[in-house]
């Protein structure tokens, strides 16, 4: 089978790659491009180790085909650090061990920074539902939750 | 002589007893003075078992000391998930 | 070094006599934090070689199936693929045996199926090509051709006289004449008389349950990248609890020597037991032999549900008798677990850890291992434990309820003790069971009142906990700084724990340690991380191989003075004259030591190798306030509290975390979590739609206490703490849920269909 030709953006740099139709985003990003970060957990959109955003929409990156990438902005975990410093999502999720094995962190990590840029106030419960759709295994998500609603305070103090 | 209590599933390979005495200083010792005494104890330890020696879990250790006035118990091999 | 060296004496008891930590018990960043966070650490999946292949795998599509023939030629015709393997490439020296004596046949024969497929999604054969697609279009070009046999899945229908016999002569010696062949596996104990202690009692409540298997649910499907050439070396990465099980059992199925077999632990994405086998690392390892490149292979989620190993599915009989005081004058326990088409259901420790919790004159237990036909289970947290619990618990509620009797008042009136003569046997060491109800009735929980349809629910818990063996090396660098190898995969967070422990003993910042799972060809061998194991042993491991290199720093300080070695002592990260008969000398710091390490006799390294075998066992006690909407018949967990004894919390926060995950796995399984087989014996829910684990909006925040009686066992006291928190939360939940909902729930999962059925035949319905 011919492959597609792909020219897009990520994480703020272009990037090309040729992939067989079938290929979703997740694969093209883990197996051609070698940003290994977004996780396959499932491959059916239930799990969301692989969130990324794609024109700031937060997606599963198993539902969407690689070719859909033509042309569009796409943003994983590799991009949310600025630089040297970690994002504050990043740094409050170390300090309130949010994680334990942390194969569902980058995936929730993509999702609560998209979260707090539409909503940097949000409850407790709008957090709960918001990441409703990254399971995690491990924490029972209480410290999760703690994570980002510590970052989201730092953030508007910082704003 | 120690006492080495069984569980009860055990009685039919040990004679019925519950309880068989042997010679005995370590965990090891224990084990081959089982299978001496009763035969049809070797496949169950060959699969694996632990011996709590005075209340403390020896989940493999043949070299671990007992004493005459040791309390011990075989118990199933323990593992973990 | 001397076994004397962690025995019980020199253990956690003598430290609590007012000794302060300065870096056990403290809450740093983990050390692999920011490489968790930026997506810069690699799991099972994120590995690749040059010039790999993908592999992929032809499952059955049957419950049980007589396997007649399998053609491969169109597959292996296929453009891409490099090679197809089926159980013929696999050792044929491995035998089968009864009951456990066979487990190394057992695990040959799930990971690649023999005469017969076993159950929906076991391995039939596997194909390697130049990619995923590819491999996965070839799977499809395989041709078998299956006899169809009666297959079974239920526990209770295998033992029925009726059941298809799934392989004859599997039952070991334990079992009794005149059971039915699939119960291959038999387990009884207990002391005093149960009938006199039902005779004394004021009340007897007999009742039966049941609970579903559920699955670890870990998020990383199982993924590896093996190498093995023709000349029977190997290399393998692979996401697992335990990666020198993994070279044992690989070399053994591929007719290898274990120490050509180099194994590296990648990342581990969630074990909870799951991760302790192997499934596809050596079909990888055979597909790589046959194509002589590097074979990628990783599951879907589908395969992880269909073909990993969930938990035993139970069914449980309990008999308790109480006086109006609240004493158990005697309880008895029937136990029947499936565990697949395979021996080793954990039904000895659902029986051993049933009454645990309790001092009792007269118990008795008896346990079934049955096979069906479903996958071959495996560990998950505490094997065993929850479903006992749930089943005891439920009883003892029932009779509090009837009695008139506070739950927490009865727990502690019964309590084991130390002394206490075990429901398995021997007496307890020093255990915390007491004061995690102390603690639980002293919490504002537990006095705090409940919304209308709301109930509350308490059960206590116990698991054992395990040693294991262990190695641990330690080296010192020029600088001072120090690099821990350990054997024991990082699932969450010990890393931190080990490094705690380290600098406790060498007196260095905690920064200045760095701690790295070692491969198979790096480090002495260390068994699986399970058991709660891995703070303990290879925890004790660290602070004994950190004793090793203080002891020789203290030697190299000794010479550099010209006086006796035991006139030196240690302390915060300088060597000392232990007093002024020793002589006048500057404290020595570890660098000033370690930067000359090289011309005053060698480099400086501690190591420890042993079994250790001082793992306390351990207890826990939860709250929960439930609440049903008898309209639907869903729950919400409203309220949760946690209280554990860990012995000594090296990281308290990542203690806690662990406390949490426990719990919040016991919700799912008690509410949600359950594989549903059809009629055609498929598995109907292979998936995490309609498998459904808990998520961020159906949990509360899950409170913890964490209880510090420390274990006699470990040089700091500490007891496993990974295991236990899963034993006490479908009981917990049980109860809240049957107080809530007024009527007594004995199935689990409390799914809504089912609290509404139980609603509607209590209404008469």
């Amino acid at each position: 089978m011919s492959k597609i030709h792909v020219s897009t953006t990520i994480n703020g740099d272009t990037a090309e790659f040729l992939c067989d139709p079938r290929e979703t985003l997740l694969d093209v990003l883990r197996d051609r491009l070698g940003l290994t970060g977004a996780k396959e957990g499932c491959g059916t959109g239930d799990c969301g180790a692989c969130s990324v955003t794609l024109d700031g929409r937060l997606v599963c990156s198993c539902l969407v085909l690689g070719a859909e990438a033509e042309g569009r902005e796409i943003a994983t975990v590799e991009g949310i650090a600025p630089g040297e410093e970690l994002h504050p999502l990043q740094r409050k999720f170390i300090e309130h061990a949010a994680l334990q094995c942390g194969i569902c962190t980058p995936g929730i990590l993509v999702a609560a920074k998209a979260l707090l840029e539409k909503n940097p106030d949000p409850t407790e419960t709008e957090v709960r539902y918001w990441l409703a759709g990254n399971l995690c295994r491990c924490t029972g998500y209480d410290k999760i939750i703690r994570a980002v609603m510590d970052a989201a305070a730092e953030m508007r103090e910082a704003a | 002589m120690v006492e080495v209590h069984l569980w009860s599933g055990l009685r039919a390979q040990a004679g019925g007893r519950e309880v068989v005495e042997v010679e005995a200083k370590t965990v090891g010792e224990v084990l081959s003075g089982l299978v001496a005494a009763h035969p049809e104890l070797q496949e169950v330890i060959d699969a694996g078992v632990s011996v709590a020696v005075d209340g403390r879990i020896i989940a493999s250790g043949l070299t671990e000391p007992v004493n005459e006035d040791s309390e011990v118990y075989l118990m199933q091999r323990l593992k973990g998930g | 070094m001397a076994l004397d060296e962690y025995k019980p004496q020199k253990g956690g008891d003598e430290l609590e006599q007012g000794h302060a930590f300065k870096y056990v018990g403290t809450r740093p960043d983990r050390p692999d934090g920011t490489d968790k966070v930026t997506g810069r650490a690699r799991f099972g999946a994120d590995i690749t070689a040059p010039g790999m292949l993908h592999g992929a795998i032809l499952r059955s599509p049957h419950a049980h199936a007589r396997i007649v023939s399998i053609d491969t030629a169109k597959a292996e015709a296929l453009d891409g693929v490099k090679a197809v393997v089926t159980r013929a490439d696999f050792s044929d020296a491995i035998q089968p045996a009864p009951g456990m004596a066979g487990e190394m046949w057992n695990v040959l024969e799930n990971v690649m199926a023999g005469d017969k497929a076993l159950y929906d999604g076991h391995a039939i054969a596997a194909v390697a090509a130049t990619s995923a697609l590819t491999a996965r279009d070839a799977v499809k070009l395989i041709e078998v051709t299956y006899e169809v046999l009666p297959h079974v899945t239920d526990v209770d229908a295998a033992m029925a006289d009726d059941a298809p016999v799934i392989r004859d002569g599997t039952a070991d010696k334990s079992v009794p004449p005149g059971l039915h062949p699939n119960v291959v596996r038999y387990h009884q104990s207990g002391h005093g008389d149960v009938a006199t202690g039902f005779a004394e009692a004021d009340l007897v409540i007999e009742d039966s349950f049941t609970t579903e298997a559920t699955h670890q649910g870990y998020i990383e499907p199982h993924a590896c990248l093996g190498i093995l050439g023709g000349d029977g070396k190997g290399e393998l990465w692979c996401c697992t609890q335990g990666h020198w099980n993994v070279q044992k059992i690989c070399a053994a199925l591929l007719d290898l020597e274990t120490s050509q077999l180099r194994v590296t632990a990648s990342e581990i994405g969630g074990g909870f037991g799951g991760k302790t086998t192997v499934f596809i690392e050596p079909v990888a390892l055979a597909l790589s032999r046959k194509a002589n490149k590097p074979v990628k292979l990783v599951m879907s989620r589908a395969e992880v549900f269909r073909a990993t190993g969930p938990t035993a599915s139970t069914s449980m009989d309990i008999k308790i008798g109480m006086n109006k005081d609240g004493t158990i004058t005697a309880a008895q326990g029937v136990f029947r677990a499936q565990g697949g088409a395979f021996p080793g259901a954990p039904m000895e420790f659902t029986a051993m850890c049933a009454f645990a919790p309790y001092n009792l004159a007269n118990v008795h237990q008896v346990g079934y291992d049955v096979m069906t036909n479903r996958p071959k289970q495996a560990a998950y947290r505490a094997p065993g434990s929850p479903m006992a619990a749930f089943a005891v618990e439920s009883v003892i509620d029932e009779l509090c309820n009837q009695l008139g009797l506070d739950p927490l008042e009865v727990r502690l009136k019964n309590a084991s003790r130390e002394g206490t003569r075990a429901s398995y046997g021997p007496k307890f060491q020093r255990i915390g069971l007491v004061e995690t109800i102390e603690a639980a009735m002293a919490h504002p929980h537990y006095s705090a009142p409940l919304e209308p349809g709301q109930g509350r629910g308490i059960s206590c818990g116990f698991w054992f906990n395990h040693g294991g063996e262990t190695s641990v090396t330690l080296a010192l660098s020029e600088d001072g700084s120090a690099q821990i190898m350990v054997g024991t995969p990082d699932i969450g967070g010990s890393r931190s724990s080990m490094a705690l422990m380290a600098a406790e003993v060498l007196g260095i910042p905690y920064e200045n340690i760095r701690v790295t799972v070692a491969d198979t060809a790096s480090l002495g061998y260390n068994e699986v991380s399970h058991g709660s194991r891995v703070t303990y042993a290879s925890g004790l491991a660290t602070i004994k191989a950190a004793e090793a290199a203080v002891r020789e720093l203290c030697r190299r300080a000794a010479a550099k003075w010209g006086i006796e070695e035991d006139a030196v002592y240690w302390e915060d990260g300088y060597a000392k004259p232990s007093g002024p008969n020793a002589g006048d000398f500057e404290p020595l710091h570890i660098s000033k030591i370690t930067r000359r390490m090289g011309a005053t006799g060698g480099p400086i390294n501690g190591h420890f190798e042993a079994t250790p075998e001082g793992a306390g066992v351990s207890f826990a006690t939860h709250i929960v306030d439930a609440e049903v909407d008898p309209e639907t018949g869903s729950t919400k967990v409203v309220r949760y509290t946690v209280v554990q004894d860990a012995g000594k919390a090296i990281h308290p926060t990542y203690v806690e975390g662990q406390f949490q995950g426990g719990a919040a796995q016991g919700i799912g399984w008690a509410l949600n979590e359950e594989y549903i087989y059809g009629a055609d014996g498929r598995l109907q829910n292979a998936g995490f739609l309609d498998y459904r684990i808990p998520v961020a909006s159906d949990l509360p925040m899950i409170d913890t206490v964490i209880v510090e009686v420390p274990n006699p066992g470990h040089p700091y006291g500490v007891r496993g703490v990974g295991e236990t928190s899963i034993c006490p939360p479908l009981a917990a939940i049980a109860n809240a849920v049957s107080a809530a909902a007024g009527v007594r729930m004995r199935n689990l999962p409390m799914s809504p269909p089912r609290i509404l059925a139980a609603l509607e035949e209590q209404s008469g319905g």
